[in-house]
C-alpha cells in the first residue's frame, strides 16, 4: 500500500510572502476510519476491514485542490487531522497530503501540524514516522486514568498503554496534548482530583478537559435513556468543572476555552482558528468548512464522499452562504467559549457585523449586573462565575 | 310504530368502567339484530373518540331492540344508555326518568365497586326494578356466588332474578333479554290524554341539525306537529320522528312509553332544555313533568390559545362546540400575562377537561388553563352585588362588604375502612357534617361543603384515599358568606394574574404554600436565583425560592461544526418562545396546567 516517497525528517516552508495577504486559514483533514466505535462518540468515524489509502490520499489532496482555488491569498497557520482515528494512517498518506498543501497555499511560519491519536503501542509505534511527515502536535485520546473507565468508555487500550504512548508521544513531537472525559458515571470530587493531579503531573503543556456529554444516537444516549447510565446531576456537575477549572490554573494550566487548558502559548492554534472565526477549510467526509462567508459540509459516508470528490472534484455535499446576523450568531456562539473572549475589531473584521449590533443591549445589562459577563481590555468576555453558564447566557445574549 | 304499551321496555345499564356495559350493549343489539356483525364497530354506543378512550358516556343515547320472547310475543326494549359521572348528574337523573329498570352489570370476579353504588342508588330512587348481571363468569377467577352475596349484602338487592353471563364469550344473552321481559315492568301512560314527553337529551348532528332525544309519557308525538317547549316557552314544527336501532329509522309516531328522537328545524343544542317538557301546541297537557332544573356552569377557567394567533380559531372552535354542548359557556377574556382568551363555564372538572381535550384533539389547538373557580357573589360597601367569574377582576378588599360563595351538599359513599380519612378530607374543605350511617360495612356520610373545595382537588383526592372505593354525589344548596380573600402568586416579585385564586382565608397559608412549592418544580433554573411568594394583599403568606442554574454548557465544540451548536441555541431560543415572559423570568406554559391540577398533593 505504501507508495508515496517517505519524506525527509526536518521541514519547514517559508513561502513568499507576496502570495499571502494576510487572511490566517486553519485546514482540517478528516479520517473517517476507527479500529471500533466509542460508546459515547458521535463524531463521523467508521470501521471498515479494509482501506484504499492511496485512493483515499488522491481524493483528499483533490478535495483540498478544490478549496486552494477558492481562497486564494489565505496563509495556512494549522492543519489539523482528525478523525476517527488518522493516527491509523499511513505517515506516507499524512506526508503527502501535508505536502500537497504546502504546494496549494502559503504556509505560515511555524505552522502547527496536529494529529489525533489513540494511544495504544501499535499506534505508537508510528509516531516517529508522522514527525518525519510533519506532523509537531498530537493529541493523544487518553480519556481516562483508570482502566474500568477505559472500559466502560469502550477505548482500545488501558492506562499503561495509554501513558506509554503519551511517553512515546512526547518524545517525538514538540506539542502534545491529551484528552481526558471526566463527570463519568460515579465519578466523585475526590476520585477526580486524584485522576488529575496525576494528570497535571506529566509535563504535559495542553490538556482538553472534557466533561461527559450524552449524544443523540450513540449507545449511551440508549443506555442513558434506559436508566442504566446514571451521570452526576447539575450540581455535582457544577462542583467538577469548577475543581478542574482550579486545578489547572494552579496547575500553571489554566482554561483559555471551556474544555481546553494550557501554558501560555501552548494553546491549539487550530481550535483558536475555530473560536475566533477565522476561515478554515475542512475536507474528507462530514467535514466542516467556513471560507469567505460560506459554510460548507462534505458528505458524511465515506464511499459517497469518495466517489463524490471523482466524480465532481470535491467532496462538497452542501455549501450555504452566510448572512451577516447568520456570521455575527457564530462568532459569538464560538469566541464567548475563550476565556479572553471576542475581540471586537476582530469580530467585525471576520464576520462584517459590529459586535454591538449581534447581541441584544438589554440582555447584556442584566448579564452584567448578575456578574456573568464584564467586559475587559477591551474584549467581550464572560466572568468565571459565567463560563460555566455558556448556553443559557447565548440564549439570552444573541440578539434577534 | 306505536307499541302496545305491556309490550315495552325501558331500561338502562348500571356498570363500573370495564365491567362489560359496552360489550353487553354490542351483545344486546347483535342478538336481537340491530346490526350485523360486520357493521358492529367496538362499543357502538360510545361514538366520541373520547368516550372510547375514556370509557365514560358523554352524551345519552338509545337504541330500540326488537324482541321476540320465549312466550311467543314481540317486545319492544328501549337500551338507555346513560352519562356515568356527577358532572353530568342532572343529565343521568333525566335519562333515569326515562326507564323503568336497569340492569346492573358487575364483574363476576371483581365484585361489586363503589362507584357503582351512587348510579344504584340513583336508579332505586327512581323505583327501577334492578335485574344484576354477574359478567365475565367465565374467567377462571370468577366467583359469582360471593359476588352475588356481596350484591345482597352491599346494596340489599335480592339476587334470585340474577343473570350469570359473559357478554364477550356470548353467554347468557338470551337469559338477559328474559330476564328484562319478565322483571322490568311496563311504562304506563295514556295515549288519549294531551302530548306530554320528556326531553331526555339533544345533540347537534351536521346532516339532521338538532336531534333531541324524547320519552312519551302521555300522547302521541307524530311528523307535522305543532310542539310547544313548556320551560323553554318556544314552539317548533317536528319535520321527523325517528327511533335508532342503533342506526336511524324515520317512523310515523311514538306513543306512551316509546323511546325515540324528533327533528324540528332546531339549529342549536342551546335551544333544547334537557328535561324539559313537550307538549302539543294546540292542546297542551296541564303540568309540565317534575324535576326540571336549568343546567348553570358552576366551575370556571379561562382558557387561553398558546399560539396568539389562534385566537380567532379558539373563538370558532369553542362556538361549534356550543353547538352541541349548552351546558358550557363562553366570553372573552384578556391576561396580562396569556393575552387574549375565554373565560369558560362548566358543569364540572371532567366536563372542563372533555371540552379541553376536544379543543385539543378535534380542534388541534394548544390551550392554557388557568385555575379553576366558582361563582362568587360580591357584595360591595355601596349596596351592589357583582357575580365574580374571574380571580383577577377581585375589587379592591376596601370596597367589600363580604363575599358568598356556593355550597353543596355532597354524600359520599364508601367502604368503613376509609371513613376515617374521608371524613378528615371533608373537615380540612370545611365540610360540616350532616348525617353519617354505615351498614355491613359501608358508610354513607352526608357533608356541605364549600363548592371551592371540591373544584379544586377534592375529587381526585377522594379516590386516591379511599383507593377509589369511594363515590361522590353533589347537588348545589345556594351561597353563604365566606371569610374569602383573593392570594396571588409573585415569581420574582413579578404578579402572575393567572395564578390568582380566592381561597378561604383559613385554607390560605397551606394553599399558598403548596402553589409555591409546585412553581417550584415547574419554573426551570434562571441565571439568577428566583424567589415564589404566595401573598394577600401586600402579605406575604408563603415563599419558595428557586437556586440559579449553576451549569448549561456544552463541553466539546465538534470540530468546526458550527451549524450544530447554532441549531442547539435555535432550540434553546423556541423552546424560550413556548413561555412566558414574567419580568424576566419565563415560566413554561405546562407550569401553569400543572401547577393547577392539584391532584397529587400530599
Amino acid at each position: 500500500m505504501r507508495s508515496a516517497t517517505v519524506p525527509g525528517p526536518s521541514r519547514s516552508w517559508s513561502p513568499p510572502a507576496s502570495e499571502a495577504d494576510g487572511r490566517e486559514l486553519a485546514v482540517y483533514v478528516h479520517w473517517p476510519f476507527c479500529v471500533s466505535k466509542c460508546p459515547y462518540c458521535d463524531f463521523n468515524s467508521h470501521v471498515r476491514e479494509s482501506i484504499d489509502e492511496a485512493g483515499w490520499r488522491e481524493a483528499l489532496i483533490a478535495d483540498l485542490r478544490h478549496e486552494a482555488a477558492l481562497t486564494a491569498g489565505a496563509s495556512v497557520v494549522s492543519i489539523f487531522f482528525g478523525g476517527g482515528t488518522p493516527s491509523l494512517m499511513d505517515a506516507a498518506t499524512t506526508a503527502a497530503i501535508i505536502d500537497a498543501i504546502a504546494a496549494l497555499w502559503p504556509v505560515a511560519p511555524g505552522v502547527e501540524i496536529t494529529l489525533e491519536a489513540n494511544p495504544t503501542s501499535v499506534e505508537a509505534a508510528r509516531f516517529a514516522g508522522f514527525a518525519r511527515a510533519g506532523v509537531n502536535r498530537v493529541s493523544l485520546g487518553l480519556q481516562a486514568l483508570d482502566d474500568a473507565s477505559l472500559q466502560m468508555l469502550g477505548r482500545p487500550h488501558d492506562v499503561a498503554q495509554g501513558l506509554a504512548a503519551l511517553d512515546v508521544a512526547q518524545a517525538n513531537f514538540g506539542r502534545v496534548s491529551f484528552d481526558l472525559i471526566y463527570t463519568r458515571p460515579g465519578q466523585t470530587l475526590a476520585s477526580w482530583q486524584a485522576e488529575l493531579q496525576r494528570a497535571l503531573g506529566f509535563g504535559t503543556e495542553h490538556l482538553s478537559l472534557y466533561q461527559l456529554t450524552i449524544e443523540p444516537k450513540t449507545r449511551f444516549a440508549s443506555l442513558h435513556a434506559s436508566g442504566k447510565l446514571l451521570l452526576p446531576d447539575e450540581e455535582a456537575s457544577a462542583d467538577l468543572f469548577e475543581l478542574t477549572r482550579e486545578m489547572t490554573a494552579a496547575a500553571g494550566l489554566p482554561a483559555y476555552e471551556v474544555s481546553n487548558h494550557a501554558r501560555a502559548g501552548a494553546e491549539s492554534r487550530h481550535n483558536l482558528a475555530y473560536w475566533t472565526y477565522a476561515d478554515y477549510v475542512g475536507v474528507g467526509p462530514g467535514a466542516h468548512g467556513r471560507r469567505r462567508h460560506a459554510a460548507t459540509v462534505r458528505t458524511m459516508k465515506p464511499e459517497g464522499w469518495l466517489a463524490g470528490v471523482r466524480a465532481a472534484g470535491h467532496g462538497i455535499a452542501e455549501e450555504t452562504a452566510l448572512d451577516a446576523p447568520t456570521r455575527g450568531q457564530e462568532a459569538l456562539l464560538m469566541g464567548l467559549r475563550l476565556t479572553d473572549g471576542i475581540d471586537p475589531g476582530r469580530f467585525e473584521a471576520r464576520t462584517g457585523v459590529a459586535l454591538d449590533e449581534a447581541i441584544d443591549p438589554q440582555s447584556l445589562a442584566e448579564l452584567r449586573g448578575l456578574g456573568l459577563v464584564a467586559p475587559a481590555g477591551g474584549n467581550l468576555r464572560l466572568t468565571a462565575a459565567g463560563a460555566p453558564l455558556l448556553n443559557a447566557i447565548l440564549a439570552r445574549l444573541v440578539a434577534g | 310504530m306505536t307499541a302496545e304499551l305491556s309490550r315495552i321496555r325501558n331500561f338502562s345499564i348500571i356498570a363500573h368502567i370495564d365491567h362489560g356495559k359496552s360489550t353487553l350493549a354490542d351483545r344486546l343489539i347483535q342478538q336481537t339484530g340491530g346490526l350485523q356483525a360486520r357493521e358492529m364497530t367496538e362499543q357502538v354506543l360510545d361514538n366520541m373518540d373520547i368516550e372510547r378512550e375514556r370509557g365514560i358516556t358523554i352524551k345519552s343515547q338509545t337504541v330500540r331492540l326488537d324482541y321476540k320472547a320465549s312466550d311467543g310475543l314481540d317486545y319492544v326494549l328501549n337500551l338507555m344508555d346513560t352519562p356515568g359521572h356527577v358532572d353530568f348528574a342532572y343529565e343521568v337523573s333525566r335519562s333515569l326518568a326515562a326507564c323503568e329498570g336497569a340492569l346492573l352489570v358487575v364483574d363476576a370476579s371483581q365484585g361489586v365497586e363503589a362507584q357503582t353504588l351512587a348510579n344504584v342508588y340513583q336508579s332505586i330512587e327512581h323505583d327501577h326494578e334492578i335485574v344484576p348481571v354477574i359478567n365475565k363468569i367465565d374467567l377462571p377467577a370468577a366467583e359469582p356466588e360471593r359476588v352475588k352475596a356481596q350484591i345482597e349484602e352491599v346494596i340489599g338487592l335480592d339476587t334470585a332474578n340474577a343473570v350469570l353471563a359473559s357478554a364477550k364469550s356470548g353467554i347468557g344473552i338470551p337469559e338477559v333479554l328474559e330476564a328484562i321481559v319478565k322483571y322490568i315492568p311496563a311504562p304506563k301512560g295514556d295515549r288519549d290524554a294531551p302530548l306530554k314527553a320528556m326531553l331526555v337529551d339533544s345533540w347537534y348532528d351536521p346532516y339532521l341539525g338538532v336531534v333531541i332525544l324524547v320519552r312519551v309519557i302521555d300522547g302521541v308525538l307524530r311528523k307535522g306537529q305543532q310542539i310547544t317547549m313548556m320551560q323553554a316557552g318556544t314552539q317548533h314544527l317536528v319535520d321527523r320522528v325517528g327511533v335508532f336501532r342503533p342506526k336511524i329509522e324515520i317512523v310515523g309516531d311514538l306513543g306512551p312509553g316509546e323511546v325515540g328522537f324528533i327533528t324540528a328545524q332546531i339549529k342549536e343544542v342551546a335551544q333544547t332544555n334537557v328535561g324539559d317538557t313537550i307538549t302539543e301546541t294546540k292542546r297542551p297537557t296541564a303540568q309540565p313533568l317534575p324535576g326540571f332544573k336549568e343546567v348553570q356552569p358552576v366551575v370556571f377557567c379561562g382558557l387561553f390559545p398558546t399560539d396568539a394567533a389562534d385566537f380567532e380559531k379558539l373563538r370558532e372552535s369553542l362556538g361549534k362546540l356550543r353547538l352541541n354542548d349548552a351546558s358550557f359557556s363562553f366570553e372573552m377574556e384578556t391576561s396580562a400575562a396569556l393575552g387574549f382568551g375565554f373565560r369558560c363555564g362548566f358543569l364540572g372538572l371532567l366536563h372542563l377537561e372533555i371540552v379541553q381535550e376536544r379543543l385539543t384533539r378535534e380542534y388541534d389547538l394548544d390551550l392554557i388553563t388557568t385555575a379553576p373557580s366558582v361563582v362568587y357573589k360580591i357584595f360591595k360597601n355601596d349596596g351592589s352585588m357583582i357575580e365574580l367569574h374571574n380571580p383577577a377582576d377581585m375589587p379592591d378588599p376596601v370596597y367589600i362588604e363580604h363575599i358568598e360563595e356556593p355550597w353543596i351538599e355532597a354524600v359520599i359513599y364508601c367502604p368503613d375502612e376509609y371513613l376515617g380519612s374521608i371524613l378528615k378530607l371533608c373537615q380540612d374543605r370545611r365540610g360540616i357534617q350532616k348525617n353519617l350511617t354505615s351498614v355491613a360495612g359501608r358508610a354513607q356520610v352526608t357533608y356541605e361543603l364549600p363548592l371551592n373545595e371540591v373544584v379544586f382537588d377534592f375529587y381526585d383526592r377522594l379516590k386516591s384515599i379511599s383507593r377509589g372505593y369511594a363515590s361522590f354525589d353533589y347537588h348545589q344548596t345556594g351561597y353563604r358568606e365566606g371569610d374569602l380573600v383573593r392570594m396571588t402568586i409573585l415569581v420574582n416579585g413579578e404578579l402572575v394574574d393567572a395564578l390568582s385564586m380566592v381561597v378561604h382565608r383559613s385554607q390560605s397559608e397551606a394553599r399558598g404554600r403548596h402553589m409555591c412549592e409546585r412553581m417550584k418544580d415547574l419554573i426551570p433554573r434562571h441565571l439568577f436565583k428566583i424567589p415564589i411568594q404566595a401573598a394577600i394583599g401586600g402579605r406575604v403568606i408563603a415563599r419558595e425560592t428557586i437556586a440559579a442554574m449553576r451549569k448549561d454548557v456544552t463541553a466539546k465544540c465538534y470540530g468546526g461544526d458550527i451549524s450544530r451548536k447554532r441549531k442547539l441555541l435555535d432550540k434553546q431560543k423556541e423552546g424560550k418562545k413556548r413561555m412566558r415572559q414574567y419580568g424576566s423570568v419565563d415560566i413554561p406554559q405546562e407550569a401553569f396546567i400543572a401547577a393547577l391540577r392539584m391532584g397529587d398533593e400530599g
